[in-house]
């Protein structure tokens, strides 16, 4: 029933919103049994491509194969195969945790034994068996989307979408909830699609990643081949005082250095060995006459990835991302 | 059979939620009480018995069709919520047929209305209205269905509600022009030419009558139903077929 055993073949999807283009001509598979992330920051497609992968919106043009199915000519089909959790938390807050649950499994016709067997299952899975019975009104974020993560697994899915799903919440929550996916990973033959932009998300949980910005692929891998695919293994990054242009070209210079990249009184190279090759390159500061303040050495991230190939950060946009998600949320008490 | 199922699930939901959310049970009650014995009462003054029975006992099916009204339309359009922030994001992408769901929704304001009709019409001897329990019976039948049929067209609405200042227009000049032009609070016949067509385009003209012809003896006179029971019950199957329809290929085509 899957083609050539592929969880989802994409190829030149595109979405428009009026003159706007959210996702540009994106080809991509995903095999079964694949952990598959897509990294970018705000704005960049990945809910639009969420959406249209799961049959909520229609591609203004190329197509999309999930689970065996054209996304666009038989929604119905794919529909039977996957589990969605939005990016929006979606647990009905003056219900129960195991109500939620249990609307859900009958909502896909789950018998009435094994709905039972599976809620209790998997509440325990995830850690919330000892707060089943109380309203989700009073769980925390990472609580309510342990539960989230649990309800969608109810009718056990092949496929698995999830559409960032830790954000906003605490680094805790956020290290339960990757705990959480690694170990579901580990069990049935489920196949995961999620989005992101925390590069430690992909970089940990996930097998390939797709780097996205601006609706197109610009580099897609697994994390260690992304960051081979990029000059350098370390980023060194040098608080200066008296940052000059002359200090940068001169450490340019350097054969072991292959970019350097300015912000205010800091600089950040991407260098060979950066450890071994830090004093030579203070030595080079010193002498074009800058002051050390403060350096640092790490090794290549997604990040410097997406830094390379896009020349800007991804985190740049996390703060405006917090205060739409605490914008969003309001609407649900609002409405009643 | 999935879909017949989650129909049920939708109204299971919409009922557990409302049974537990005291504050909006008791307003939504609280409403039409205050209406029927406040507006009641000082409009009792103003008209005279003797254009065929007290005011008070005259806008009683009115204030159920008030009631019906509100719950319905509320209870639909909170479908929107559902969708955007809720439950229907991810029962959206379940194997379920979208007029399943729009069925099912109008069913939860069906259902929600019927509860509050009935705590409100229990209320009748209070008001000194004098009603045989198949009276009661035959009113809370037709009651469901024009609920049904409103908290359809509320679906039709909310497929056109875009965001929050929509719903205070949805308020002013939707809810309150159907209310006061459904003949709850005056007769439609005595209404001007112009009004009186209005009110005939109403659906909920059609379910106030109703509740008028099983309420109400006298069949003459100024405050007597404007029209004929057969003729009411078969505007409110038509209309909520048509509702139905227009919601199902709306919420369809808004995604
Ligand atoms: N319904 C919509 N109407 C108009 N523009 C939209 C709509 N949904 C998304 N967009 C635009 O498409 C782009 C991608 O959005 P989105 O897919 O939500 O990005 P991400 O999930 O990566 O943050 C953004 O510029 C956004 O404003
Ligand atoms: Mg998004």
């Amino acid at each position: 029933m899957l083609r050539d055993g592929k969880a989802i073949t994409v190829s030149g999807i595109t979405r428009e919103f009026g003159p706007a283009t959210a996702v540009d001509g994106i080809s991509f598979e995903v095999d079964r049994g694949e952990f598959f992330g897509f990294l970018g920051p705000n704005g960049a497609g990945k809910t639009t491509l969420i959406r249209m992968l799961t049959t909520l919106l229609k591609p203004t043009s190329g197509q999309a194969i999930v689970s065996g199915f054209d996304v666009a000519e038989d929604p119905a089909r794919v529909r039977k195969h996957i589990g969605v959790v939005p990016q929006a938390m979606t647990s009905d807050l003056d219900l129960t945790g195991r109500e939620n649950m249990d609307i859900y499994g009958r909502f896909y016709g789950i018998r009435s034994g094994e709905r039972k067997e599976r809620i209790e299952y998997l509440l325990e899975m995830v850690g919330l068996a000892p707060r089943a019975d109380d309203l989700v009104a009073t769980y925390s974020g990472g609580m309510r989307r342990r539960l989230e993560i649990a309800r969608v697994l109810v009718h056990k899915p092949a496929l698995l979408f999830l559409d960032e799903p830790t954000i906003g919440l605490d680094p805790q929550s956020r290290r339960v909830v990757w705990e959480l996916l690694k170990k579901l990973m580990q069990g049935d033959s489920i196949t995961i699609f999620l989005t992101t932009h925390y590069m430690e998300e992909a970089e940990l949980l996930c097998g390939r990643v797709a780097i996205i910005d601006a609706g197109k692929i610009i580099a897609m891998g697994s994390p260690a081949a992304l960051k081979a695919g990029i000059p350098g293994n370390d980023i060194v990054t040098l608080k200066v005082g008296g940052l000059t242009d002359e200090i940068i070209g001169a450490m340019e210079k350097l054969p072991f250095v292959h970019k350097v990249s300015r912000e205010e009184d800091s600089l950040a190279a991407s260098v060979d060995n950066g450890a071994e090759n830090l004093p030579q390159l203070i030595d080079v500061v010193r002498a074009s006459g800058g002051a050390i303040v403060a350096a640092s050495v790490h090794e290549q991230s997604l990040e410097d990835v997406f830094i390379h190939y896009t020349g800007k950060s991804i985190r740049e946009e996390e703060a405006r991302k917090v205060s739409f998600l605490i914008g969003a949320g309001m609407p649900q008490r609002l409405g009643r | 059979m999935t879909d017949l199922n989650a129909i049920y699930v939708i109204v299971m939901r919409e009922l557990k939620k409302f049974v537990r959310e005291k504050s909006r049970l008791v307003s939504s009650i609280a409403r039409p009480l205050i209406w029927l014995f406040l507006v009641g009462a000082g409009m009792s003054r103003l008209v005279s018995p003797r254009a065929g029975m007290p005011y008070t006992r005259f806008i009683f099916p009115g204030i159920l069709g008030m009631t019906i009204l509100f719950s319905s339309i509320f209870s639909s359009i909170s479908i929107i919520w559902d969708k955007e922030f809720g439950f229907l994001k991810e029962i959206l992408v379940a194997p379920v047929r979208r007029s399943s769901i729009v069925i099912g929704k109008s069913l939860s304001g069906t259902a929600v209305s019927a509860i509050q009709v009935f705590i409100v019409l229990m209320t009748f001897p209070v008001i000194g209205e004098r009603l045989s329990f198949l009276q009661v019976l035959l009113t809370l039948l037709v009651g469901l269905l024009v609920a049904f049929s409103i908290s359809s067209f509320g679906i039709v609405i909310a497929t056109f509600y875009e965001n929050y200042e929509s719903f205070s227009v949805i308020m002013n000049f939707i809810i309150m022009p159907m209310f006061f032009l459904s003949g709850a609070m005056y007769p439609v016949k005595l209404l001007p030419s112009a009004l009186r067509w209005a009110s005939r385009l109403n659906p909920l003209t059609y379910g106030v009558d109703a509740l008028k012809n099983t309420m109400f003896q006298a069949k003459a006179g100024p405050m007597s139903p404007d029209f004929s029971f057969s003729l009411d019950m078969l505007v409110i199957a038509l209309s909520s077929a048509v509702f139905v329809l227009l919601a199902s290929v709306f919420f369809e085509r808004k995604q």
